[in-house]
Formats: C-alpha cells, structure tokens, sequence
C-alpha cells in the first residue's frame, strides 16, 4: 500500500523526468545562443545595415548569410598593407583566396543548414572543410578557433541554429581568385 | 550508492582497453611490417594485396600489406563490412621516384586509429609524421613537393561510411578483376578473397561469394569500369551509410545487393540535379554530355573550391576521366532505340 504523500512524490518525480529532456534542449539552445552572440558569428553571417552609429545588423534576416540578390561587382585592387575587402552588408569578403560568401545558417533546407547533421556541422567545424569532407571554408571565417569548442558546445550552437527563423535566402558559390593563390594546401593520400 | 560503488569497477574494466593500444611507434621499422632490423624485407604473416580499384594518388606507386594478429580471422559475414580483429594493421607505401610516406590504419580496442611515417631523403627509416602532417610536403625527386595528410584527413575518407578499411575487401579482392579499371595492373602473387579463406583467415563469407568471385553487374565493360572507379574513389564519402547520406549521391557498390546496387547508383546520379553547379553544368550526370555533368567536371577540377576528390590529390585523373566521358557519352546511346 502506498501512501498518498508517498504516491504523490513519484507522480511529482515523474513529471520532473517527463520534462528533462525538454528542459535540456532549452538549456542547450539557450548556451547556443549564448555562443553565437559572443563568438562574432553575426559579423559575417547576419547581413548589415548603416544605421546612425555605423552597421547595425538586420534583424529580418538574421544569419542568412549574404543576401543573394545583392550584386557584388569586382572589388578594388588594393595594395600596400591591404589584403582583404568586403561589401557593405560585411557578408562578402575579398582577397588572396577570391571572393567568399558567408553562408546562411537558418534551417531552410534548400538554401541553409536544413539539410545538415548534427555531425556535419561539428565535422565541419573542427575540419575547415565542408561538411567535414568536402571544399576548404574559406577566409574570413574563423573555423581554427572555433574547433577548439567542445562537442557540447558545438551541438549547442548547432541545436540554436535550428531554431532561427527559415530565411529562404541561396548565398553564391565563392569565386576563385583571378590568379593562382595560396589555397590551403591538399594532402596527397 | 551501488552506482558508486560500482565505478571504480567499471573504471577497472575499461583501463586495460585504454592502454592496450600504447603510443605509436616512432618510426615505421617498430610496427611489424619489416623483418627485424630491416626497411625492405616484409616480415613473415605481413600479405601483400592490391585492390582492383584503386584510389587515384597522382600517379604515385603504391604498395600495400595487412597483418592480422596469429591465430585470428576476419569476420566476413557481412560480406560488404568486414570486421577486423583488434591489431590488425594495414600499410600503404607512396613512392615517385623513391619512397615518399608509408600510411599504416591499426584496429585498437578502442577502434580504428591512422598514421603516416615520413621517408627521409637518405633511405633511413620513416618517421612518423605530426599529427597534422606535412602541409608544405616533402621533396620529390625530379621537382614537386608531396603533402603529407595529417590525422583529420585521414578521418575524413577512412570515416565517410561504416567500414573504414577502404580497399581491402569482398570487390577489392574479387579474382574477377575487372581488365578496364585504370591503374590497377595485373594481380600478382598478392592475396585475393579465394585465398583468404584458404588460408583460414576469413571467416563466414557468404557461399555464394565463394562459389563465384563478385563483379559489378554493368551494364557493358566500360560502365564496368567506371563504377568501380567511382565506388572507390567517391563512394567512399559518397553514399547512403556515412556522415554524407544527406547528400543524396550514392556510389557506393555493393556485393550482397547485386545488380540491384548499380541501379541504386544510376538512379542517385544519372539526371539529378547537383546541390552545387559547376560552371554551367547542373546536373550530376547528364546522359551524352560530359561537360553538362558536374560529376565529371569536378572530377576534372583541381580549383580547391570544386575539385573532387576534395583532398589527396592535385593532378587530374586524365585516364579516368576519359573511361567517365566515354560512359557519359554511352548513357544517351543506351537511351536510344
């Protein structure tokens, strides 16, 4: 026989175990969020807008990546010192390595990461390769500091990406340098 | 409580399979694969093998060799991922004209683990390499310079579907080599699947791969080819099994499907839409044009941003890519009534 404070602790522990997992992903998401907004992943991959103190980020299309009907026109030679240009949406960058495209982020699962693992995103960014495997990421994205992330706090960042709005937004392809450039170099195997 | 308690036993249980593995040798000569005190001889129970599709590497002479701890057996009843026995090593040997790196994959207790040893210019034992390799690469007699991969690399093709031994198995080894695969050569005196099992180191293969050797049900001599090149040198990472399933590109043969294999092939590329153009070409294999197929411009690509294989090679693979744009160009015969 069971007594009725007894019965309701466990009914109490129950609800409790029920709602774990969703208290889980929260947290995770949460921590996610917590590391894109530290970790600078905004300065490429949310689009910019001049406002009165110079770029503001544009909240409609958060971490869509460069916004593909956005004409780039070939950047300016630059010399000296100057190695790399960008637009003003900051989400296109040139340089030695051509023109990169930051990449868009949000769920969508023809344009964006909808497509993606798990898996893929962490391989991605602990390799600097495309999905773990493929194309290097190009310049400016800062995949060498990234890696050092634990898995957890790749997943988490992975779990907040998937909860962004869908912007359907198809980012272009980089654009190879005009000359041969220092790519990363290709291992034989 | 019991929980506490029972810690330290499991920590107990899992310590030995943590160390059994030990650090990596220092140089190639410690790790079985010579004759003591030597770096030509191959030491006794080390196999030669050679798989009919071979992975394209510029050019470079390979060898290859697979010990398996005395006494033990691969398990092969699953006949397209073969299970290994813990110490199991595998070697390959990269020269152009001298040798340039040694790669050896081991099966540890706590699973696969890729290293490459580092020839010097003066013949002297390999090296291991650091795990991030060589990036700026070694000297090549003649000119050139040849990238050493580091460990990620490794991973990212040994770990791209389930079975990270990639050229030692049931179609690698068939003795119905296929004569139209580039690069293979003829089978020599090395082991193939017959021999294996009567050398008693393979286990359970299924009868009928016994009785008659595997080959791939082709529709003529050149897609033969063709799809044994693509299954070893994209299925890899290309295929329903591994991290790029999502992908939807699957070239990945296998022998316990059948001829139902090729066709799961053809239907992943043959006039499907490529996530990525190439250049004006949008579709995967386009029948009759090469140029419009993305498989086989890529294929012919050595632009890092579009060149696939994505890593291990700089060169083209010019004998392949003609046997590809001779198959693309029969896909729209085929059609033909």
């Amino acid at each position: 026989m069971i007594s009725k404070p007894m019965l309701l602790a466990a009914l109490s522990l129950a609800s409790l175990a029920l709602a774990a997992p969703a208290s889980t992903a929260s947290t995770q998401v949460k921590r996610g969020e917590y590391l894109v907004n530290f970790g600078g992943c905004h300065d490429c991959h949310t689009p910019k807008k001049m406002g009165p103190n110079g770029p503001e980020l544009d909240t409609e299309r958060l971490l869509s990546g460069h916004p593909e009907q956005m004409a780039v026109t070939p950047a300016p030679a630059l010399a000296g010192p100057w190695l790399a240009a960008t637009v003003a949406t900051m989400t296109a960058w040139s340089g030695p390595w051509g023109i990169s495209y930051s990449a868009n982020l949000t769920p969508d699962r023809e344009t964006g990461l909808g497509a993606w693992t798990e898996q893929n995103f962490v391989d991605t960014m602990r390799t600097g390769r495309h999905m773990g495997r493929g194309r290097p990421i190009l310049p400016p994205m800062p995949w060498q500091m990234v890696k050092n992330l634990t898995d957890p706090d790749l997943k988490a960042v992975f779990a907040y990406l998937r909860t962004l709005p869908t912007v359907k937004n198809r980012v272009p392809q980089p654009t190879p340098p005009a000359s041969p450039a220092p790519a990363p170099a290709a291992p034989a195997k | 409580m019991a929980r506490l308690h029972a810690l330290p036993l499991l920590l107990a249980a899992l310590a030995p399979a943590a160390r059994a593995a030990g650090p990596l040798p220092e140089h190639l000569g410690e790790t079985g694969l010579y004759a003591r005190g030597g770096t030509d001889e191959i030491a006794a129970g080390v196999l030669g093998f050679s798989p009919q599709y071979p992975l394209w590497s510029d050019g470079a002479e390979k060898r290859r060799w697979i010990r398996l701890p005395p006494g033990t057996q691969i398990d092969a009843r699953d006949p397209d991922r073969w299970v290994f026995p813990v110490g199991t090593r595998l070697w390959k040997e990269f020269r152009l004209g001298r040798r340039l790196e040694t790669r050896m994959v081991e099966r540890t207790r706590n699973g696969w683990r890729f290293a490459t040893y580092v020839w010097p210019e003066d013949g002297s034992d390999a090296v291991l390499a650091p795990p991030e390799g060589v990036r700026g690469g070694v000297p090549v007699p003649g000119g050139g310079r040849w990238a050493i991969p580091g460990t990620a690399d490794c991973q990212a093709c040994h770990e791209g579907q389930p079975n990270p031994v990639l050229g030692f198995g049931t179609l690698q080894l068939s003795s119905d080599r296929d004569p139209g695969a580039p690069h293979a050569g003829a089978a020599g005196t090395e082991v193939h699947l017959e021999d294996l099992v009567a050398r008693g180191l393979l286990r359970g293969l299924p009868p009928s791969l016994a009785a008659t050797p595997p080959r791939i049900a082709a529709a003529s001599p050149d897609e033969r080819a063709t799809l044994g090149y693509l299954h070893a040198n994209c299925g890899i990472c290309h295929n329903r099994l591994g991290p790029l399933a999502g992908v939807g590109l699957d070239l990945l043969q296998s022998v316990s499907e059948g001829p139902d294999s090729v066709e799961r092939v053809r239907a992943s590329a043959l006039a499907v839409r490529a996530l990525r153009p190439v250049g004006g070409a949008e579709v995967r294999v386009e029948a009759g044009k090469p140029e419009h197929s993305v498989l086989f411009r890529r294929m012919g690509a050595r632009n890092p941003l579009d060149q696939m294989p994505p890593l291990g090679t700089e060169k083209p693979d010019r004998e392949a890519l003609t046997l590809v744009e001779r198959w693309i160009h029969s896909l729209a015969d085929r059609r033909t009534p």
